[in-house]
Formats: C-alpha cells, structure tokens, sequence
C-alpha cells in the first residue's frame, strides 16, 4: 500500500472513528454535567429566560458598539479566515466529492482557481492570526500549547492543500497523501483541543446567555 | 563469403533496401520527435545505428495477456516491423516466432550464448513463484527458473507491461500464485520498467530504441521509468485540465457536462496521480486517449493501480467509497460504534464530574457552567 492508499484508507478510517468517538465522548460528557443550583430567586419569566439564551448566541456574535474600535480588528479577522475555511472546505469540487462520498449528497462548487485564491488569502489571514496572538501580550498570556497546536493542524491542511492544487514541492500523489494525513491528523486532534470550539461555542453562548437572563442581566 | 542479415549493420540493410542516408536521418530525427527526445538525439540515433549491428533481443513472456505484445504490435513510430527487421535482431519471442518447441528454446539459448553480455532482455508478465512455480511453466521449467537464467548475460532488462514492472494484476489482491515484479528476482541488473496495462507502443519501442543508440540505461524516475515517457502525469498535460481549473467536473457520463468535455475527476479519472505519455502521444497512431475517449485513466501505469479502490470513485474520497454510493456499511457500524463507546465515555466521565462536584460544592461556587 502506498501512502497515498494509507492516508485515504486506514488512516482516515481510524481518524474518521476517533472523531466520532472524541466528539460524542465530549458533547455528552458536557450535556450531563450538572448545572450548579442557583438559590436566588429568577429575576425574568421562562419565556426570557429561553430568549436570553438564543438573543445571547446573535450578540456574542458582534462587537459590542463600545469596543467595537478595540476588538473591531481582531472580530474581523476571525470571521475573515472562518469564512474562507469554511469556503474553501465547502465549496471546492475534490472536497465536495469527499463529503458527498460520506453524507450521500453534493451541491455546487466553485472554480479551483477562485479556490485557490481564497486559500491563499486565508493562509494570509492564519499568519495574520498567529502574529497577533504572539504580538499582543494579553493575548500569548492567554494562549497555551492547545491554541498554537489547533493554528498549526489547521494551517498544516490548508499548506498541503495548497500545494497540492499547485503541484508544488513533490508530485501530486504524495501532496494528496500530506493533505488527507494532515486532515486526519486534525480529526484525530479536534475533539480534543480547542477546535471543539465548533461544537460548543453556540451552547455554550446560549446557556450563558439563559443565566445572564435568569438574574436579569443583558448579555 | 555469403553475407546474411545478421551480419549487416542496421544502416547496411537499409541502403540495401533503397533508403537513402538522408532518408534515414529524417526517419530518426521523426522517431526521436515521436518519443520527445532533444532533437540532436536523431542524428545521434542514426549514426550509432547506421554502424552497429542488429542488437539481440530476448523477450520472454511470462504471467500475463499478451496485451503488452498486442500493443507493441500496433507502435505507429517506430513500427514493429521496423523494429524487428530493421533495428533489432529479435532472437526469440514465443507468440511471434514461427518456430516451437526445441527449435524455439534452441534458438533462445543460441542467442542468449552468441550475445552474452551484450543482448538486452524484455519480460512481459509477472513471474508466480507459488507452487514451485508451477503456475506458468514452458519447456518444463519454471518462469522463475528461465528469467534467472535469461537475466546473467543480459546487458539491461526492460520490463514491459505493469505486469513485469510491479506485478500487476496477478500481484493484486489476494495475489494466488504468489506472483512478483521482475525486480524482485533480479537485483544485478540495470531494469528499466515500461509500466502501462498495456504499455503505450511507442514508449516500448522507444525506451528500446534508446538504449541501442545510447547504450545507456535512459534517466529513471523512483519506479525505474523512463523520464523522458513517465515525467508527467496524465493530468498535467490533458486536454480537459482547463476544466479542472475552472471547476467544472461531468458528475455522469451521459450528463452535459460529459458531452462537453468537461474534467473527468469526480468520476474517478486517476489521471493526476498516473505518470504515463498518454496523454501526448496518444494511442492508435495519435488517434486518441482513454480520457479523449470519455473514461477517466484508470492509473494503469502505476504500481498496485488494481488495489487501490474503485475506478470510479474520486481520489479525494476515501478509499473504500465506491461511485455513487454513501459511506459503506463497515465504515457506518464503525462511526456508530465509535459514537457508541463516546456516549458511554461521556457519561461515565460526567458523572465523574458529578461525584467531584457534589464533594466540592459551595455556596459560593454558584457559577454557570460553559464560557
């Protein structure tokens, strides 16, 4: 087997499994937890109780207009190279093949050089990430070995990905190979780091946003 | 004293038969541009071959269809018949020879004596090695046996066909007859392999024409390819790539993408992982391609091309996806299992939690969970 047939055969299968098995493990270990009683009396009804929470998931989503000039920049730059990842990785033929292959549906992709170029702008944007979190002293204060290994998987998927669209550095096959490894070896990570982010961050937005309201604070 | 065929020179033979010296420079110069080589290798390839004699070529054909021999057969530059009569002496080939039996093998181990060292060896086919070789056997001795043998006074092997080069498909999955590449056998001698299921004509007549005017053994490429014929991928130089680029794929072969002669790729088209000239020289004389044809490449020149799954799933998708369907089951009872032990890991760990929580709890812990 060569490595190309390793990383779309055995490799991802197991990656495949560790992720379910990761993002289950997680999201039902988080679900059960118990919430902490809270012995003071509800300042809302249910009904904003519920609605703190949903209205919580849209706020937290924008700056807030008071520090939008302090935390403008960085919000922009978050979306910016979500918005490509999820660009990139949705709408490109080879990987809506892929996704089609597993959920049993494709949809329509975009031309490979627009991809390409929107790939290099998000790989842009990554390094423009990653000089902010190492320049801002807050900000390396905060970071640990998760947040710079979570950069590197994914900025690893993007590099391999590119250059095997480009053809750059090695031939085809073995760039094909590197992308799909690298894209296992972020399966394998992504329950476990901060990548579950994907997961949590709107929940977690919403339960935070419920409590807020329950004590009659706008979030 | 008589003079016979075998002893004239290649250039000898042809002025014999009316050719004219600069004929023949134009007929080389047309054969190197045909194979892509610089263009000073035809007068090159005309001198070496106007004063040497007919090298001896044996060729042996061992686990395999025969489509190797079919295809070389239909070469367009050189032809076969040029080949044969004009450039090699080819001392024994046992699907072309008239000659059976004793003859045939008399004939094999008089050129194998007469051109000790000198004589340049073709293999077409695998060779099994199980059941002491019992599964392909001629004049009573094994395939193993006879390439042994053949292979100590060759001066270079040229392995056509995937076949002899990697194996192949009787090397496939679950491999019965225990069956190996010829570089697996050999291991003293300079093997270049013209992979290709079959090989491309041109690149078999080529690779030999080559080595006669060179001598030498040409650039190989990891899998001991011939560069000059295996440099690129199908991909790099089709006709179709431009849609790749664009992004505009067939999804079937009958949907009006197909019948545009839009980029073969979700359908399977190995063609950017297959290194092989056909997309250049084309097959038939030019005519056209498997691509050109409608079919995506099915990789054929590649090492283990029959295992590496469908020929119709995409090379981004998992190896195990076959067109046109979602995940297998294997793959579903796997993801549901996995989910399975999660939600068990995730329970049992929560309720862990639970435990420490209860024994910490505070009144002043009243803080929600999440961030």
């Amino acid at each position: 087997m060569d490595l190309l047939g390793f990383a779309r055969g055995p490799a991802l299968k197991v990656a495949l499994a560790i992720f379910c098995l990761g993002v289950v493990w997680r999201i039902v270990g988080f679900a059960l937890l118990r919430l902490r009683r809270d012995l003071n009396k509800p300042r809302t009804s249910t009904l904003k109780f519920l609605s703190g929470g949903v209205v919580t998931i849209g706020s937290r989503s924008w700056p807030h207009k008071e520090f939008i000039g302090r935390t403008g920049a960085g919000e922009a730059l978050g979306y910016s190279y979500h918005i490509g990842l999820f660009v990139v990785v949705l709408l490109f033929g080879p990987h809506i093949v892929f996704l089609g292959s597993l959920f049993g549906f494709t949809w329509p992709g975009l031309p490979s050089s627009l991809i390409t170029m929107l790939s290099v702008l998000t790989l842009t944007l990554f390094l423009a990430v990653l000089f902010r979190r190492v320049t801002n002293p807050v900000m390396r204060m905060l970071s640990n070995f998760d947040d710079y290994f979570s950069w590197f998987i994914t900025a690893l998927v993007l590099v391999t990905g590119l250059a095997a669209t480009a053809h750059i550095g090695a031939p085809y096959e073995k760039l094909l190979a590197w992308h799909i490894l690298s894209v296992d070896a972020l399966l394998i990570w992504f329950p476990f780091g901060k990548l579950m982010h994907a997961f949590y961050i709107f929940p977690s937005r919403a339960i935070n946003g419920a409590l807020l309201a329950r004590k009659g604070a706008i979030s | 004293m008589i003079q016979t065929n075998d002893d004239l020179t290649v250039g000898e033979m042809l002025f014999r038969a009316g050719i004219s010296r600069r004929g023949f420079i134009q007929y080389c110069t047309a054969v190197a541009s045909a194979m892509a080589l610089p263009p000073w290798m035809g007068t090159a390839m005309a001198e070496q071959l106007r004063t040497s004699p007919r090298p001896s070529v044996v060729y042996l054909s061992f686990q395999e269809c025969t489509g190797c021999l079919e295809s070389l057969t239909r070469s367009f530059a050189p032809t076969i018949e040029d080949l044969i009569f004009n450039t090699i002496s080819l001392d024994y080939n046992d699907t072309l020879m008239a000659a059976s039996g004793e003859a045939a093998e008399s004939a094999r181990a008089k050129a194998m004596k007469d051109n000790f060292g000198k004589y340049v060896l073709v293999v077409d086919g695998s060779v099994p090695t199980g059941a002491g070789g019992a599964y392909c056997a001629a004049g009573g001795r094994s395939a193993e046996d006879t390439l042994r043998e053949a292979a100590k006074g060759a001066a270079a092997i040229v392995c056509v066909g995937t076949c002899a080069a990697f194996g192949g498909i009787p090397l496939a999955n679950p491999n019965p007859t225990s069956a190996w590449p010829v570089s697996a056998i050999v291991g003293d001698k300079p093997i270049i392999n013209v992979s290709g299921c079959p090989p491309m004509p041109e690149v078999i007549t080529g690779t030999l024409l080559q080595f006669f005017t060179t001598g030498q053994v040409p650039d190989l490429d990891e899998h001991r390819r011939p560069k000059v014929f295996f440099g690129n991928t199908i991909h790099d130089r089709c006709y179709r790539r431009p849609f790749y680029d664009q992004g505009k794929f067939a999804k079937t072969f009958d949907d009006e993408g197909a019948r545009n002669g839009w980029c073969l790729y979700e359908l399977g088209c190995k063609g950017p992982t297959t290194y092989n000239a056909c997309a250049t020289i084309k097959w038939n004389g030019g005519t056209s391609f498997p691509i050109e044809s409608g079919h995506g490449c099915i990789g054929c020149s590649e090492p283990g091309f029959w295992d590496k799954g469908s020929f119709y799933s995409a090379l981004s998708t998992p190896a195990w996806s076959k067109a046109g369907e979602v995940a297998p089951r294997q793959v579903l009872e796997l993801a549901a299992g996995a989910a399975a032990v999660g939600v068990v890991l995730g329970a049992a760990s929560a309720g862990v939690s639970r435990l420490r929580q209860r024994g910490s709890e505070r009144p002043s812990d009243n803080e929600p969970k999440g961030s």
